[in-house]
């Protein structure tokens, strides 16, 4: 239909270019430096790809400090948090899409409201709140953290997926005298369910990749998760052991791009148009 | 239990102003599906931001004794005379308007290339999930192997194309903002990418090719067309990224800790340092209070002034 010139369509191709360099490089960097071996590292002259590729640097990066422990640490916060935090907010999002009350507007004012606060003036009052409750230093602590720091995208994005399951669905079943908690389980949540994975998934990378309140509520080594322990290899002069840092770096990312390439497609996946047509 | 609705016929939406139940307020059952959630909202959310507002006007500090007493508004009278906190405030909001600005206009750019038929638009919607799943620790860490100045790849691309010798981008007075503010750029543009692309391809193709037969250019077309469509998206993704931007604190902790002599010291890093570093509880708090306002003030007048020059044209 738009007809464009041949100059503007190689404009086009070269600001595109200039994006993905933009984009891919830093990473490219992090992978080539992580499979460098140490005197390349050293070398005033960095080359673009490793000369001797080597995997000492992952190797080393398990000895020098503890990551399989700030990794199970991080996995088992990020996994009750998605879990839990799917748990309370799907039945709340379902009354905020289907009913209009008074309560449904408080919930999604709370949404809003809670994304323009800074952190700071929440963590001082929880960790207050927490030490009262001897939670503080411990990952059931900041599990509750990150429950509550989710529940605003997760209410958003599971109301927005009740809102696709047609209601007419829900009132057929009705009419065929299904209870309302007969209905819920077998009718809506079967629907719902790439939905909740979804949510659920996005969920667990936030919390994989929170640092803030870990920082402050996390104070003993055996406690920390994941990005916490990865600040100690920058060292107290910033004179970072830059070989293994890159490895323990890349692997700390591995799961978020695996999780978020996963979701991907399963926001895609249109469930609710089939079943309508049936 | 409302019928209502089962006569329609399946397929179609019965367009109606909220269910029957909805008007009766929660019954039993609603508040059984909505407790588990309220709970922690009221007892973790709510609650401590009220608390935190409270503290802004005591004098807690961390593992005193002493009770801790009401001062009134003391807090924010010596916030007034603390030279640092409004230079880092300065800093704060350098950070959050140069960030914000730059990946609006990058992601706007690459959501139009994006709508286009170009082909590689797979690699780049590929490439954009690095900087959205990165954790932001990797993501300062792996910028700081890019601006490291003797084996970061910065500086020897640098002295390849014989730009002189580099420097030390993260540790230099004049540098560290603008090499922070890069790498905010980076990390935030993919979302932005995807609200705005998400906003174009909802903009009507017909008043497109119309305009295109009448003999707009490109450039025509844009601002009288897709423009108007994309505002209130624009706005809504621009308003959410400075609230973002201006909270934002676990990068410039990882890339700088707020050096060099506090040149990067965003609001967030030093409201931290006075809480946990020193122990400044009630100060802190105050800090928050100023910056919630603040942001506030610039949303409201960022908003009104948009909306009205969208009515003016």
């Amino acid at each position: 239909m738009t007809r464009t010139s041949r100059t503007a369509r190689a404009g086009q191709y070269a600001a595109l270019l200039c994006y993905l360099v933009f984009l891919a490089f830093p990473f490219l960097w992090l992978l080539s430096t992580a499979f460098k071996p140490a005197r390349e590292l050293g070398s005033l002259h960095p080359t673009w790809l490793p000369e001797h590729p080597t995997t000492d640097n992952f190797r080393q990066a398990f000895e020098e400090q503890p990551l399989l422990r700030a990794a199970a640490n991080s996995l088992t916060a990020a996994l009750c948090a998605a879990v839990i935090a799917v748990g309370v907010a799907t039945p709340l999002a379902y009354v905020m899409a289907r009913h209009r009350g008074r309560l449904s507007r408080a919930a999604t004012g709370w949404v809003v409201v809670s994304q323009a606060f800074p952190f700071v003036l929440v963590i001082i009052p929880l960790f207050l709140v927490l030490k009262n409750l001897r939670l503080i230093n411990s990952l059931g602590g900041l599990v509750l953290v990150y429950v509550v720091w989710s529940l605003p995208f997760a209410l958003w994005m599971l109301a927005g997926y009740v809102r696709a399951v047609p209601r007419e669905l829900e009132e057929a079943a009705a009419v065929d005298g299904a209870g309302k908690a007969r209905i819920l389980l077998s009718v809506t949540a079967p629907l719902l369910a790439p939905g909740i994975v979804a949510t659920a998934l996005f969920a667990f990378i936030t919390a994989w990749n929170e640092f803030f309140f870990a920082l402050v509520l996390l104070k003993t080594p055996e406690k920390q998760t994941l990005p916490v322990v990865l600040t100690h290899f920058l060292g107290a002069e910033g004179a970072a052991d830059l070989g293994p840092l890159a490895a323990a770096a890349f692997l700390a990312t591995l799961p978020s791009l695996v999780v978020f390439a996963l979701i991907q497609r399963r926001i895609t996946g249109g469930l609710t148009s089939g079943a309508v047509k049936h | 239990m409302t019928t209502t609705g089962g006569a329609a016929p399946p397929g179609r939406k019965v367009p109606r102003g909220g269910a029957p139940a909805g008007r009766r307020g929660p019954d039993g059952a609603t508040w059984f599906l909505v407790l588990p959630a309220l709970i922690p909202i009221l007892v973790l959310s709510v609650g401590p931001l009220l608390y935190g507002i409270a503290l802004a006007f005591t004098d807690a500090q961390s593992g005193r004794t002493r009770s801790t007493r009401w001062t009134g508004t003391l807090n924010f009278q010596d916030l007034l005379h603390d030279g640092l906190f409004w230079e880092s405030f300065r800093i704060g909001l350098l950070w959050a308007v140069g960030v914000t600005a730059w990946q609006f206009v990058l992601a706007l750019g690459l959501a139009l290339l994006l709508n286009t038929d170009l082909r590689l638009r797979w690699l780049a919607r590929a490439l954009a999930i690095i900087p959205w799943a990165m954790p932001e620790v990797v993501v300062g860490i792996m910028w700081r192997l890019v601006y490291n100045p003797d084996a970061g790849i910065l500086n020897e691309t640098l002295r390849d194309l014989g730009l002189g010798d580099g420097r030390d981008w993260l540790t230099g007075l004049a540098t560290a903002l603008p090499a922070v503010v890069l790498v905010g750029v980076w990390a935030g543009m993919p979302q932005t990418t995807v609200a705005l692309l998400a906003g174009l391809q909802n903009t009507p193709h017909e008043l497109h090719e119309a305009a295109a037969l009448d003999g707009a250019g490109a450039w025509r077309r844009f601002r009288t067309v897709t423009w108007p469509a994309l505002v209130p998206v624009a706005l809504a993704v621009t308003a959410l990224n400075f609230i973002w931007n201006f909270n934002s604190f676990a990068l410039v902790y990882v890339l700088t800790g707020g050096g060099p002599g506090g040149r990067t010291r965003l609001p967030m890093l030093f409201a931290y340092e006075e809480a946990f570093r020193y122990g400044q509880f009630g100060y802190a708090a105050a800090m928050g209070c100023v910056m919630v306002a603040v942001i506030s003030v610039v949303l409201a007048v960022f908003l009104a002034g948009r909306l009205k020059g969208g009515e003016d044209t």
